[in-house]
């Protein structure tokens, strides 16, 4: 890296980190419960719209895994979200009915809490659709993970999102409130991804799963991203790039092993193919608040309407984070 | 007679609280050091938890930092103290504070009365030692390290490379050897005393002051001056990673740590509530005498740092993306890659498969669609056959095929008129098996209809992609299995090269092939290839066919020349 490359880097940083202390005015604080949060407390920053029917599980979901405090910005919800998230005692709730897509999808206001809140703590910063699993999640709670990270000095750690689908058509089964969604959705692409390496913020760029292969089987340049550094142990001067895809410093990105061996990794499950998707991929794209021109939801509704079913003969069934280690979609490392 | 317990604390000073007093109630002495930098009200919690047991002390306070000598003046004014409070103890072990029983205090007095005038303490020459951090084991003996290894490395590092390029050396003490191990041991009363009474106490104490990590060298080397019987094991299970940090037992360690009959296991995470309470509890078991058995935990923690370090080969994925030349496996397993046989021969994919034990595809990288085997539109991991995809990365396609069809081979045909975006890559991979007819890819312009100028501007165009693909077959850096024939020399003998490449794929079966694939006619090839010729184009890789006239016809008879019938 030569020096002007870092520094404008650096610039860069600063420049998200201005921007999100800009942005901070578009927060509302409808119910601040953040002077609970004890010193060695991990946080969870979640921003959301409409998820009403999906909080129950997802609060369940990470309170049992040992997440000790929820921040939620809520960007203007109207089904009921933020009646039900001020009932609960470890959230803590912003909102907002501004831009999402002008407050870059959400990432000003999250890395504007993140700065106030996070810092001194282990974040994890996920969508209301997304589910955290990492090594021995079923024995060990998070803070096993944050404490043996500690020891070794590591910020970050990196989950890839993967896109959990159900069999047959996706608004074939609806989502009853507090019900797993995987219940549903327990079938996962094990072995159709691509990577390579962003030489400017120095993170493995991943592609691939039933998106790719559904939706854009001609443009397999489009395709989303899947790889992510949810949880890291915030400082002040970090920042996210865009979503949680990557991370400046560049540090914070390089969290796989370059010479062989393999550090250790999650998965993030992805639980979007869920109903009523068909609603919600008509609501986006009405709204036009996605990236890249809502590129992705254009190709679900075109997908969508002619085949709905992601799943082939190939598709694999989720059963533990075992299942994906053994399948090499996370790793141990040397975590025993 | 008792063993008496020095536990060196710094943090989690509840779990050390709890240790102590199992150990104070089953009546072992116990005397605890906590870090000066504790907080004060956290020491006085501890203290006022363990005040009801009057055999648990506290000794005074040092600053201990990682790799100093503190840590030794600690131990050793803990050891001075439960020599004296306790004239019973007859074995002193040194824990930590997230050291954790694992059997009673009654099996390891029975264990030591067994060996009364043993020390167990691991002390091996340094030039025996392969786990030292830094590289550093001599010369931790014989130079100077004032700046913090943790803090300070950049100069931690420039002063040691200073001291070796002037040749300085400290002078060791006579008599002593050193020696190193793991820090945590059980000595003897009687070596204890002679190590804390040694008249040069004062000249060694000055020595290891400088020495780098005296923890892991002072006692380990003093013993051996002092010691009739030295056992070079710790009894204390204590795991070391590659970077040198210890391994962390959870609570699904449970019934692994059960069954290791160690006595004490270290390091304990201090939120492992089972654990505490089951190893804690009081047992009504009757004593057993059996010897610590780690062997199945050292396999467990060794295969955790082989995949830190090595990986698995052949995977690439989120937190394993090696860089050029070190994947330790380019790919996961063997596969074979067949260039021009389906030119060749009809059907070859379905005589192939008759005769090896794998899974054989057609064109993998075909042009319009990859064609898996037996014409599936997706194969293992969700891979489908769209050649949009495939080409977008072709190694990943390549290596993710061979990853999620693991345990069973992968055969696959090729062609230069498929995409040859991996051929460095296949040509480099040990893994690969490459068999190539070269300037096969003619027979199916031989056979087309098109327009001569068409045919004769595609076959330089392929002759020019094979060209460039054998240049990397035959380049210097191939580890690849290459074979390589021309046309000619394949189709005057086909039996014997298809011999030796099946052979290779299934080494076991040891078959003779009893039936040659069909191959397409070839009446008039020669004249083709003159044509071409005649029409400017210079057909360089079918080898010498015969303008007129037949090739030899091939008798599927034909045996191994070497076999003697």
């Amino acid at each position: 890296m030569s020096i002007r490359q870092t520094y404008r880097m650096r610039l860069h940083r600063k420049r998200l980190l201005i921007r999100a202390f800009r942005k901070r005015s578009e927060l509302r604080c409808i119910m601040d419960r953040t002077q609970v949060i004890k010193k060695s407390d991990i946080l969870a920053f979640v921003t959301l719209r409409n998820e009403r029917v999906r909080l129950p599980f997802f609060l369940r979901y990470y309170r049992e895994m040992g997440v000790h405090h929820f921040i939620f910005v809520d960007n203007g919800s109207d089904d009921g979200s933020v009646d039900y998230l001020k009932r609960q005692p470890d959230v803590s709730l912003w909102a907002t009915d501004a831009s999402y897509k002008r407050a870059r999808f959400g990432m000003d206001w999250m890395n504007h809490l993140l700065r106030r809140y996070g810092t001194g703590h282990w974040c994890l910063t996920v969508d209301p659709d997304e589910f955290f699993v990492y090594p021995f999640c079923d024995t060990r709670p998070i803070e096993a993970l944050t404490d043996w990270m500690d020891t070794y000095g590591i910020r970050a750690f990196p989950a890839m999102l993967l896109d959990m689908y159900p069999k047959g058509p996706i608004d074939a089964e609806p989502y009853h409130e507090g019900q797993n969604p995987f219940d549903i959705a327990c079938w996962f692409d094990s072995g159709n991804y691509v990577i390579s390496k962003n030489p400017q913020f120095q993170n493995l760029w991943i592609q691939g799963g039933p998106r790719a292969r559904n939706f854009f089987s001609d443009a397999p340049g489009k395709a989303p991203s899947l790889n992510k550094v949810p949880l890291i142990r915030w400082d002040r001067s970090y920042a996210y790039v865009s979503s949680t895809h990557m991370a400046l410093p560049r540090g914070l990105n390089m969290v796989y092993d370059e010479w062989g061996g393999e550090r250790a990794s999650g998965c993030l499950l992805h639980a979007k193919f869920l109903s009523p998707l068909s609603a919600k991929v008509a609501e986006e794209l009405k709204r036009k608040q996605h990236f890249a021109g809502s590129r992705e939801y254009r190709a679900y509704s075109d997908t969508l309407s002619q085949q709905s079913d992601l799943w082939c003969k190939w598709s694999e069934k989720y059963i533990n984070w075992r299942q994906l280690e053994i399948l090499g979609l996370m790793s141990k490392g040397n975590w025993a | 007679m008792s063993i008496g317990f020095i536990m060196m604390c710094h943090t989690a000073l509840h779990r050390a609280a709890q240790v102590a007093r199992y150990w104070a109630t089953s009546g072992a002495p116990v005397v605890i050091h906590v870090d000066k930098r504790v907080h004060a009200d956290d020491y006085a919690d501890l203290t006022a938890s363990l005040s009801d047991l009057d055999n648990v002390s506290f000794s005074a306070r040092f600053t201990c930092e990682w790799g100093t000598w503190s840590l030794v003046a600690a131990s050793q004014a803990a050891a001075e103290m439960m020599l004296e409070k306790h004239p019973d103890a007859n074995h002193v072990c040194l824990t930590s504070g997230s050291c954790l029983p694992l059997r009673p205090v009654e099996e390891l007095q029975a264990y030591l009365a067994q060996h009364p005038w043993t020390d167990f303490i691991e002390s091996v020459t340094t030039s025996e030692v392969g786990w030292t951090q830094g590289g550093l084991d001599m010369e931790r003996f014989t130079l100077r390290f004032p700046f913090s290894w943790r803090k300070h490395r950049k100069l931690f590092d420039k002063y040691v490379r200073l001291q070796r390029t002037v040749g300085f050396s400290r002078r060791i003490p006579p008599g002593l050897i050193p020696h190193m191990g793991s820090q945590w041991w059980c000595l003897t009363r009687q070596t204890l005393t002679a190590i804390l009474e040694e008249p040069e106490r004062k000249v060694y104490d000055s020595y290891f002051r400088k020495v780098w990590i005296p923890d892991e060298s002072y006692f380990q080397t003093l013993a051996r001056l002092y010691s009739t019987k030295i056992e070079s094991r710790s009894l204390t299970l204590s795991k070391f990673d590659f970077q040198g940090k210890p391994h962390t037992f959870y609570d699904d360690h449970l019934q692994l740590l059960r069954r290791s009959d160690c006595f004490i296991a270290r390091k304990i995470w201090p939120k492992a509530d089972r654990l505490y309470a089951t190893f804690l509890r009081a047992r009504d078991t009757a004593p057993t005498i059996a010897e610590p058995n780690p062997q199945k935990i050292d396999r467990l923690f060794s295969k955790a740092v082989a995949r830190r370090n090595k990986g698995r080969p052949g995977l690439y994925m989120q937190s394993r993306f090696p860089v050029r030349d070190h994947e330790n496996g380019k790919t996961s397993s063997p596969f074979s890659i067949f260039q021009g046989f389906t030119d060749l021969f009809e059907n070859f994919e379905g005589w192939l498969s008759k005769y090896v034990g794998a899974r054989v595809h057609g064109h993998l990288f075909g042009p319009e669609r990859v064609a898996f085997s037996g014409g599936e539109a997706v194969f293992n991991g969700c891979l489908t056959d769209s050649a949009a995809l495939r080409d977008y990365d072709a190694r990943a396609f390549l290596t993710s095929v061979i990853w999620n069809s693991r345990g069973e081979r992968q055969c696959f045909m090729s062609s230069p008129r498929d995409t040859q975006d991996i051929n460095w890559f296949t040509a480099t991979d040990p893994n690969a098996q490459i068999s190539v007819i070269s300037g096969a890819w003619a027979i199916p312009l031989f056979n087309s209809s098109d327009n001569f100028s068409v045919i004769r501007k595609e076959a330089a165009r392929l002759q020019k992609l094979e060209l460039a693909h054998l240049d990397i077959l035959q380049s210097m850096y191939v580890k690849a299995r290459v074979r390589i024939w021309s046309l000619a020399d394949f189709v005057e003998n086909p039996m014997e090269p298809l011999q030796t490449i099946v052979d290779e794929i299934s080494p076991r079966s040891a078959r003779r092939l009893t039936e040659a694939p069909q191959m397409v006619p070839l009446e008039g090839f020669g004249q083709f290839l003159q044509n071409l010729k005649n029409q400017g184009m210079q057909p360089q890789l079918m080898g010498d066919f015969p303008t007129t006239g037949e090739l030899k016809p091939y008798s599927s008879r034909r045996g191994r020349p070497y076999l003697v019938k």
